[in-house]
């Protein structure tokens, strides 16, 4: 590695602008004409629409125009659709139900868009909205997944009886059952995966500009994934053709999932442009983020987990019921399918898995993807199930997981994957030695004495990342391929350009990306730029989200790097009047290998430029692209121990000790990495501590819709974190990568439940541990 | 519609604005400063801590007209003649953000504690300070260590200037 290179604590290049206020997100965008608009939503989580008049509103001051779902129809504006289609046991498809922008006859949750009002500014723009009169006839509600599917329940869509999205399994049901019958031992559980609001800083924000001199339209957005949004605002949602929408995500304040996906907001303001004739900015305020962002987890799960006489697992047996609200958001189906029950053998061996998972429709705002989705929720029955069991059978923690870890590699899971490469005893062995594990009965002790309760727990998770390859996620009904575009351009002066269908909401790709150009031609990262997030720089690329630019994203710029490589190559013997195979390129020059002839780096690049002088039949020029389609997915994995101290009196915990242990192959910057393991680790500890998303169940509001009512982790509710990385490298993609994004928030929750219930001799306890459940789970435990 | 006038970042300006506008609105949309931040609308995130009259406040919980007449500083106006602050050093050195969202709130209280509390700052004063600016990226282990960096980098010297 050089002083910038692979591997390099290189700090980042995006900060300058970051630090200084000079970021540039969506809100901060100014355009000429520009109006403000405010969504008018539904009160009510079911009701039927009886009348919109709008009438006194548009006599508002500064109102401009007030649009609802009738217009948008006749515009022949498309359904929201969620893109990855699955199918039921019985072999049918999934039951969709219609999602409209803006709904027309029946509103289905709280928060749910019905018009548009568009003024002058954003003050006229709610205070209209607020004159907006509509009668509703209110339905009964249902919010829990669990009760929707009882009989008499309320019923969301007419193409989904009993709410039931569908009913899907994976495994083998007879010899998993077989493997429970013939238990020595089987461990029982009922686990409950709460719901959780995403909340990146930055609430969601989007500005539609239709130029009519051009048919053009122009979206900035808070996007992840802005080309995925051009190629569903046009194929789907009937805005504009590709050809005449340019989708921008720039700066992006976070997005965690939440900001995959293409919501009624950004679909309304872009057709709002054009039918109004005023640029159309909306910027969401938090309670409306808390009311329409999708919302991540929410599962009710129960688990048999089958034990030999040595405490070898059997088999595994699961039942999940899955909330995903009240519309199928757009990849909302694959999150507790194929993100979550794949992920059911963990780092063990186990040579039967049965799951079954039920999704269901409530009157809540759409679940979907958010950090980790569906892998934090198989890690965590997992991991409750294996700790929980190593109590039953009287064995350490770490003993009953060393007896059924896989030790082979490749692994051919009983559900689907196949895991290339990992050493869980080294993470394992890693993570204990630095938590100091074996002189924990000594602190425990110790914390007695103070009156307090000491509990040790850990968590050994693994995760699948950079879905891939495309045919095969396309064979399990993924609507979009999942590989990753790139381009190299090297300019005239020898600075370099790489476009990357990646999108850096956080990650510093402007950074990483760089580096993997220094590291190759031996140029400096500020003579690299790396260009994202605007469809008309970027030809096409799939975004950011499931832990996969450095997987897939990366790899796609490592091949077009091999290209411009070879040209170069070609350039600089032809220049020198060598052969191309004895070129070698070190810092910043192309030398011929053992003499002291050597071209610099830029003078090559004019070269290729002035044209003057290239090798007979060259094209001018130095510019390559590539687009890569991984051959698997990555398995990063980890062990994460826990130590807390609880206050009997108060239930109150304090996180003491936590220690991250984690094998994501080879890491680019050891600095990004750990900072992506310190966020995933303290939203982990959020859900495992904190957060909790709670609909009353008879009104349908969202009872936690501000940060007044939402916990969210402060920097006083966590510890310093310790992590450490093991490494065995990645075999399918050019780079060794894993992924690094999700995994903190995949491992932790476990680890601190497991801790908290060892601290308290009480197994039954259900996230978030607030200190009232702690303190009830000591009392009923005494 | 009032008239407000004030000094931010040194410069005098004045604007008009309807009665009801935040200092935060004033700050990004009259003035154009788009560096301070939006994040909640209850002031609980701490995006958009400015300045005014030399202490840290949230410019979300405070109207225009009340900084009428008052010395305010965003986050654009704390690095002096290309020189970035101390604190703004400290938050790249030790990768102290992501998104970058939360970044400058986070800043301009970082700035506000140091003043208050010198070089004296320990770990568990820093996080008790930080409980009213919400991050949701790094999970404050390198924001904490920049803002113990910088403190014990400006020293002392930084509550005596402040004082």
């Amino acid at each position: 590695m050089g002083m910038e290179g692979i591997g390099a604590r290189v700090a980042r290049k995006e900060d300058k602008r970051f630090i200084t206020g000079k970021g540039k997100y969506t809100d901060d965008m100014v355009v000429p004409g520009m109006k403000q608009a405010h969504f008018v939503r539904s009160p009510h989580a079911h009701a039927k629409i009886v009348s919109i008049d709008t009438s006194a509103a548009e006599k508002m001051p500064g109102v401009i125009g007030i649009l609802n779902g009738a217009q948008l129809s006749e515009d022949a504006i498309g359904n929201i659709i969620c893109g990855w289609m699955i199918h039921s046991k019985d072999g049918s498809p999934m039951n969709m139900g219609v999602w409209r922008p803006l709904a027309q006859d029946t509103v289905r949750y709280v928060g749910d868009a019905i018009a548009i009002v568009v003024a002058d500014t954003k003050a006229q723009a709610r205070d209209a909205a607020e004159a907006v009169v509509i009668e509703y006839e209110t339905l009964p509600v249902v919010t829990s997944a669990v009760d929707a599917l009882k009989d008499g329940a309320p019923q969301l869509h007419a193409n989904a009886p009993g709410n039931l999205i569908y009913d899907w399994e994976i495994g083998d049901a007879a010899a998993t059952d077989a493997a429970i019958a013939a238990a020595a031992h089987v461990t029982e559980m009922k686990i409950i995966n709460n719901r959780l609001v995403p909340n990146p800083m930055e609430p969601r924000a989007a500005l539609g500009v239709y130029d009519e001199g051009e048919d053009h339209y122009t979206l900035w957005t808070t996007s992840q994934n802005p080309h995925v949004a051009r190629l569903v605002l046009s194929a789907f949602y009937n805005v504009a053709p590709e050809n005449k929408l340019r989708v921008i995500a720039p700066d992006v304040g976070g997005g965690f999932g939440s900001k995959i996906y293409i919501y009624p907001e950004e679909i309304v303001c872009l057709w709002a442009s054009k039918r109004t004739g005023v640029p159309v900015k909306w910027n969401c305020d938090r309670t409306e983020a808390f009311l329409t962002d999708a919302h991540g987890r929410d599962h009710v799960s129960t688990v048999k987990m089958a034990f030999d006489a040595n405490n070898r697992i059997t088999g595994f047996k699961v039942d999940t019921i899955a909330n995903l609200g009240a519309y199928m958001s757009l990849f909302s189906s694959s999150v507790p399918t194929y993100l979550y029950a794949t992920l059911l053998s963990g780092q063990y061996n186990i040579p039967a898995i049965h799951a079954n998972v039920r999704t269901v429709y409530t009157n809540t705002v759409p679940v979907d993807a958010y950090r980790g989705a569906g892998r934090p929720e198989a890690t965590y029955l997992l991991e409750r199930t294996m700790e929980t069991a190593a109590r039953e059978l009287g064995v350490t923690p770490a003993e009953l997981r060393r007896t059924n870890f896989i030790r082979e590699f490749p692994h051919q899971t009983p559900v689907i994957m196949c895991y290339d490469a990992g050493d869980y005893e080294a993470s394992l062995s890693a993570a204990m030695k630095a938590s100091d594990y074996d002189g924990f009965p000594a602190r425990k002790a110790e914390a007695k004495s103070r009156g307090k309760l000491r509990g040790i727990g850990m968590s050994c998770y693994i995760e699948a990342c950079g879905i891939a390859p495309s045919a095969a996620v396309g064979s399990l009904g993924a609507g979009v391929g999942l590989w990753e575009s790139a381009e190299v351009r090297v300019n005239a002066v020898g600075t370099v350009e790489v476009l990357t269908g990646s999108h850096s909401h956080g990650q510093g790709h402007e950074t990483t990306f760089a580096q993997l150009v220094a590291g190759r031609f031996g140029v400096g990262i500020d003579s690299v730029s790396i260009v994202h997030g605007d469809t008309d720089k970027v030809q096409m690329g799939m975004g950011t989200y499931g832990s996969r630019s450095g997987a897939v994203g990366m790899s796609a710029v490592v091949k077009a790097l091999d290209k411009v490589e070879a040209k170069a190559k070609k350039i600089a013997a032809h220049l020198m009047e060598a052969d191309e195979s004895d070129i070698v390129i070190e810092n910043g020059e192309l030398k011929v290998a053992g003499t002291d002839k050597s071209v610099p780096w830029f003078q090559m690049a004019l070269a290729a430029y002035t044209a003057h002088n290239l090798p007979e039949g060259m094209e001018p020029g130095l510019k390559e692209g590539a687009f890569y389609d991984p051959s698997n997915f990555t398995f990063p994995a980890g062990c994460y121990i826990c130590e807390v101290e609880v206050d009997p009196d108060t239930g109150k915990t304090e996180i003491v000790q936590f220690v991250a242990a984690d094998d994501f192959g080879k890491i680019i910057n050891p600095m990004i990495v750990e900072g992506q393991v310190h966020g995933g680790l303290a939203q982990g500890i959020g859900q495992a501590l904190l957060e909790g998303a709670h609909y009353d169940p008879d009104s349908g509001q969202l009872l936690t819709a501000s940060y007044m009512d939402y916990t969210m982790p402060r920097a006083d509710d966590l510890p310093s974190f310790q992590v450490s990385t093991t490494e065995t490298v990645c075999p399918s993609n050019p780079l060794g990568i894993k992924g690094c994004g999700e995994a903190g928030a995949i491992g932790s929750p476990p680890a601190l439940i497991n801790a908290i219930t060892d601290a308290i001799g009480n197994n039954d306890l259900t996230m978030p541990a607030t200190s009232q459940r702690v303190w009830a789970a000591l009392a009923s435990a005494r | 519609m009032a008239t407000v006038s004030m000094t931010v970042n040194g410069r005098s300006v004045s604007g008009q604005c309807e009665d009801r506008t935040l200092l935060v609105q004033f700050i990004r949309e009259n003035l154009g400063l788009t560096g301070t931040h939006v994040g909640c609308d209850t002031s609980q995130c701490g995006a958009c801590v400015v300045h005014v009259d030399g202490k840290a406040v949230k410019s979300c919980t405070m109207l225009a007209a009340q900084a009428d007449g008052s010395e305010v500083m965003t986050i654009e106006g704390l690095a002096s003649g290309g020189e970035l602050h101390p604190v703004q050093a400290a938050f790249r050195e030790h990768h102290g953000l992501q998104c970058g969202f939360c970044t400058p709130g986070m800043i301009m209280s970082a700035v506000d504690m140091i003043k208050r509390h010198g070089g004296q700052l320990d770990e568990k004063t820093v996080r008790a300070e930080l409980e009213g600016n919400i991050c949701r990226c790094t999970g404050y282990h390198n924001i904490v260590k920049a803002v113990l960096d910088a403190a014990s980098k400006m020293g002392d010297g930084a509550r005596i200037a402040a004082e």
